[in-house]
């Protein structure tokens, strides 16, 4: 077990050196962090000089290997934009964003496990299909489209129709001005934004679930478990899920990828100061440098679920453990 | 004698049925030898009850059958082929100008001539959605396309010749889908331009990769079947393998893949439009005209938001319904539902 | 005392006592047969139409004896034996009586049957890789089947599970309990299978098609385990295969079917020296015999043709387009054949069965083809 974590993170590392090397690249060649200056009469003196401040007149590789050296010691730079040190903006921005992921992975993985299982030991019947009905519309929708309905609909419409002095699910930040923690109010805030992240990735999930346990429930260990004398429920969720639930959760870990391009759309609808509306921002004024150390972070969140995934993979998994 | 099946319409067997040795006896034909040809109908008779063997038709009539049985399919397909033309030949039928603007009109809920009402430039919203449909639609296939055919001819190279080529191509798309792909593309339509070639290149140089991975798979698996070996020891040469033995087999998931490819793109098109990096105005996409609805959320315009929604949400449901009978229809183990 | 069998609420006439001391909900009747199948039928519904699995099939299993039931893939044997635990899909149409120590299984409730399951009547599945779930140890998995039905602390189980690794011959039982089932052999599999099922001192062990996916030195290791159980316990085995060999070193008794139904049924040597059904004899015909070496004897025999599709079966003897002394047209198209009595427990369902010319129909045909 031991030697295959190993080689996983092993594996993980170059990827990530190559990826962020190429990112730090592409965004570099995007932008031009001096745009700013391009304005002012002193332009070109100016530019140069900084230029040559930020090290953009060495190679490619070089600006990258000072970057590399930095970042690893928490410098990420100054964004262009708020002249606030990058890291602060990430760290305050990644806080936000991990508790929406939380609570929509975890309610996701409920929903979807849960209807899968219902699915595939009832299989055919109205509410089985009444699942997939919804799966394949949800599946069919754009993201960013059920946010609005949903704003337009649970929230706006919910106040004029009964009349609140305010809506029943907000539709702005994660919490009221002044208030913090987990309570009603944050409770209020998060489900909007949280039905607009996981639409899609329930859908999917419930899907592959279903799919997974009809796959599992016909398979022969599962004979033996009844002809053993194993009561039915324990024969479904004992023997059936244990096994099925293998290729889900390396599936979920996968589409955290999913999820952070998500992100993106509903923080911006919701307004929510998390990662998504950082990049959204950071692009839209050509911020460099937040850029750069935005798509890194990502990608190392990403790197890391993968390796978390194929780790569960083979806890889980007794036959991949041992060779 | 050999006893294979007989690949014929078998007569119900209430009728009369002989022993080999009886039905020798009978055309004077020495008991248990006789030469095959003789009276083949009769002899193959006596041979076997019938088996639940269905009378195998062509794989086209056989695909053909499997999927018409998909009412669904069928429908959407219908549906699909309707909304092409219809969005296409646009500049016949449609009476109202997209671009027109009536400032003194203004918005209107949707009402007599204006059957989608009109946004607040006063511009109709049904003739908006059928021109922006033009090009979302147009998007939608042109980024499946190129991505499949690039897609898979490259992981079809990959998947065949392995080791070195194959190597290349799981790292390099190992990288690529290591960040968000809207991210990705957010920056690289910002970088490259927004025509709508760019915006296909930029879509088509994303998706070929999660093509490419899928078909690499395939043909992986079918490279160990014995027909490959067989081709092979006869002297067939790899890019004959390649094309006549392995492609052949493939092209289901591939097809399937294709067919959700334009929803993937149609929907991620949509996404960039909305968030402003894809089809910019004046040019319309029905991305772009729920950026515009956006900001009516929770006012009497909100009638906005609802009909560039829904024809997504239509468009790519039947996408998908299409895509679901094509799988089944070239495979009808690999789903159970 | 029989219970009445109709009776959705049974009384409790004798219950019989299980290891732990808890008394069992079905009223057992010790006097009565093992096992007694009377006319159980199987169909299921499809989309080509009905298939007739089983078709009136009648024996009985009594105590300390090894039964074997022969027959081709596709005639009846498997689903006979999962009627019998109420395995079948319920899609099935099962039909007609099944009777445990007296008491009628067919059409009973899953709460019913599970204390009977691996208990008194236990089952073994032909491949024992796909059988076992991969994702638990082996000994837990031997463990379970004992949990299930008893209340023992968890050190006793543990020791049985040890045990029972022990008794089925699998070396170093301890390291082994612990392992998981890709880490076995396929014969070590089986024969963990095995210890599963008589973890309960069952009455009846069901062995379908044990030996069959493993090679024919394990499968005589693996017969030898089966042997040697059923020897130390009282229970009976059914074991279902299509290998005559098998069924020639272990049975006492011999139950040949054929497209669902019966073709014959007797004691080992009835069937092996005494047949008097064709399939029957085409079927030890076709065996590769050593010891009839010559020009002559080359080719293998075998019966031409195929088994029928169990949606259309032939009408009359099911066996007649293939049979070499069917009487055609005759009775043998028109009229099913009833099992009936050829010798002193001995049955066989055919309608020429006391005039068959056995001699011919053992020899090999002339090659023909």
């Amino acid at each position: 077990m031991l030697t295959y974590i190993t080689r996983r993170v092993l594996y993980s590392i170059p990827v990530v050196l190559i990826a962020s090397f190429l990112l730090f690249a592409f965004v570099r060649a995007t932008f031009d962090p001096t745009a700013h200056l391009r304005s002012s009469r002193t332009a070109a003196e100016a530019i140069r000089s900084e230029r040559k401040r930020l090290g953009l007149d060495k190679p490619i590789v070089v600006q990258y290997g000072d970057w590399l050296k930095k970042f690893v010691q928490g410098d990420w730079g100054r964004s262009e934009r708020t002249r606030e040190p990058a890291f602060v903006m990430i760290r305050r921005a990644l806080w936000v964003t991990i508790q929406l992921i939380f609570w929509g992975v975890l309610i996701s993985a409920l929903i979807a496990i849960s209807m899968g299982v219902y699915s595939a030991v009832r299989q055919y019947s109205a509410l089985d299909y009444t699942f997939t009905g919804l799966s394949f519309i949800a599946l069919a929708m754009p993201p960013f489209w059920f946010g609005l309905i949903a704003i337009q609909f649970l929230s706006s419409d919910v106040k004029d129709i009964f009349h609140f002095q305010d809506p029943l699910f907000y539709s702005v930040g994660l919490h009221k001005g002044g208030l913090s923690g987990i309570n009603l109010d944050y409770a209020r805030h998060l489900v909007l934004p949280v039905m607009t992240l996981t639409v899609q990735i329930v859908a999917g999930w419930g899907r592959y679930q279903r799919a997974a346990m009809l796959d599992v429930m016909s398979a022969d260990y599962i004979r033996t478990a009844r002809a053993k004398g194993v009561p039915r429920r324990k024969v479904i969720f004992k023997h059936g899920l244990r096994n099925a639930l293998i290729p889900l959760v390396t599936v979920m870990a996968l589409d955290i990828g999913v999820l952070f391009g998500g992100l993106i759309i509903t923080e911006t609808i919701f307004s929510i100061p998390g990662m998504g509306r950082l990049f959204f921002d950071s692009l839209l004024r050509g911020d460099a440098t937040t850029l750069v150390a935005w798509t890194v972070v990502t990608a190392l969140f990403i790197v890391a679920f993968n390796l978390l995934a194929d780790i569960v993979y083979g806890l889980l998994d007794p036959r991949i453990r041992f060779s | 004698m050999t006893t294979d099946d007989r690949s014929r319409d078998r007569p119900d067997n209430g009728g009369v049925v002989r022993t080999t040795e009886q039905f020798g006896r009978e055309l004077g034909v020495e008991q248990g030898v006789g030469p095959v040809e003789l009276i083949p109908e009769a002899i193959a008779d006596v041979e076997l009850a019938p088996t639940a063997e269905p009378i195998p038709r062509t794989q086209w009539q056989l695909f053909r059958r499997r999927f018409l049985r998909h009412r669904l399919a069928v429908i959407s397909a219908v549906v699909l082929v309707t909304l092409y033309v219809l969005c296409f030949t646009a500049k016949w039928w449609v009476p109202m100008d997209p671009n027109k603007q009536d400032l003194l009109l203004g918005p209107v809920s949707p009402r007599g001539a204006h059957w989608f009402g009109t946004d607040e430039l006063g511009r109709d919203q049904f003739a908006r959605i059928i021109y922006a449909g033009q090009i979302s639609l147009k998007i939608g296939i042109a980024v499946a396309l190129i991505s499949t055919i690039a897609g898979a001819a490259l992981g079809a190279v990959a998947g065949f010749y392995g080791k070195l080529t194959d190597q290349l191509l799981m790292r390099v798309t190992d990288l690529f889908l290591v960040v968000p792909a809207i991210a990705i593309l957010a920056i690289a339509l910002r970088r490259f331009g927004k025509s709508d070639t760019t915006i296909i290149l930029v879509l088509a140089g994303l998706f070929w990769m999660y093509v490419a991975r899928i078909v690499r798979g395939q043909v992986l698996s079918i490279r160990e079947r014995e027909f490959v070996e067989a081709a092979r020891a006869a002297g067939a040469s790899s890019p004959r393998i390649i094309l006549r033995h392995i492609l052949p087999n493939i092209i289901g998931p591939i097809v399937v893949n294709a067919t959700l490819g334009v929803a993937t793109a149609i929907i991620t098109e949509s996404t960039l439009s909305f968030l402003g990096f894809g089809v910019q105005p004046p040019r319309t996409s029905w991305g772009n005209m729920l950026s515009t609805a956006e900001g009516y959320v929770g006012t009497s315009t909100a009638y906005l938001l609802y009909f560039p929604g829904l024809a997504i949400l239509l468009t790519v449901l039947a996408v998908n319904f299409l895509g679901d009978g094509l799988r089944d229809a070239f495979d009808p183990q690999s789903e159970k539902h | 005392m029989a219970a009445d069998d109709d009776a959705t609420e049974l009384e409790p006439v004798e219950l019989i006592p299980a290891a732990d001391g808890s008394s069992r909900r079905l009223p057992f009747d010790p006097d009565a047969p093992l096992l007694e199948v009377e006319h159980l039928t199987v169909e299921f519904p499809t989309d080509d139409g009905l298939v007739h699995a089983v078709d009136d099939v009648s024996f009985s299993v009594r105590a300390n004896e090894v039964l074997g039931i022969v027959g081709e893939s596709g005639s009846g044997k498997s689903v006979t034996s999962m009627a019998i635990l109420g395995l079948l899909p319920k899609t099935a149409n099962v039909r007609g009586s099944v009777r445990f120590r007296g008491v009628d299984l067919i059409g009973r409730k899953e709460k019913e049957m599970q204390p009977i399951r691996g208990a008194r009547i236990a089952m073994i599945f032909q491949d024992a890789l796909a059988s076992l779930n991969p994702v638990f140890k082996v000994g837990d998995q031997i463990d379970e089947a004992i949990r299930v039905h008893r209340k023992l602390p968890n050190r006793a189980i543990r020791e049985r599970v040890i045990e029972l690794l022990d008794l089925v011959g699998i070396p170093q039982p301890r390291r082994r309990a612990d392992q998981y089932p890709h880490e076995y052999s396929g014969g070590m599999r089986q024969r963990a299978m095995i210890a599963m099922s008589i973890a309960n001192d069952p009455d009846i062990l069901i062995a379908d098609e044990p030996t069959t996916a493993l090679d024919v030195t394990i499968q005589a290791q693996v017969l030898e385990v089966l042997e040697r159980i059923q020897e130390r316990t009282d229970s009976s085995i059914l074991l279902i295969t299509h290998d005559l060999g098998v069924v020639a070193g272990v049975a006492d008794r011999v139950m040949v079917m054929y497209a669902g139904r019966q073709a014959e049924l007797g004691s080992v040597d009835d069937i092996f020296y005494e047949s008097r059904h064709p399939y029957t004899l085409g079927l030890l015909a076709s065996l590769p015999r050593l010891d009839r070496l010559g020009a002559r004897e080359q080719r293998l025999h075998r019966i031409k043709g195929q088994p029928p599709s169990l949606t259309f079966v032939p009408p009359g003897c099911p066996f007649h387009p293939r049979c070499p002394a069917a009487e055609v047209p005759g009775r043998c198209n028109t009229e099913r054949p009833d099992l009936r009595s050829v010798g002193s427990e001995h049955l066989s369902a055919c309608h020429f069965a006391e005039h068959l010319d056995r001699e011919r129909l053992l020899a090999p045909e002339r090659a023909t083809s």
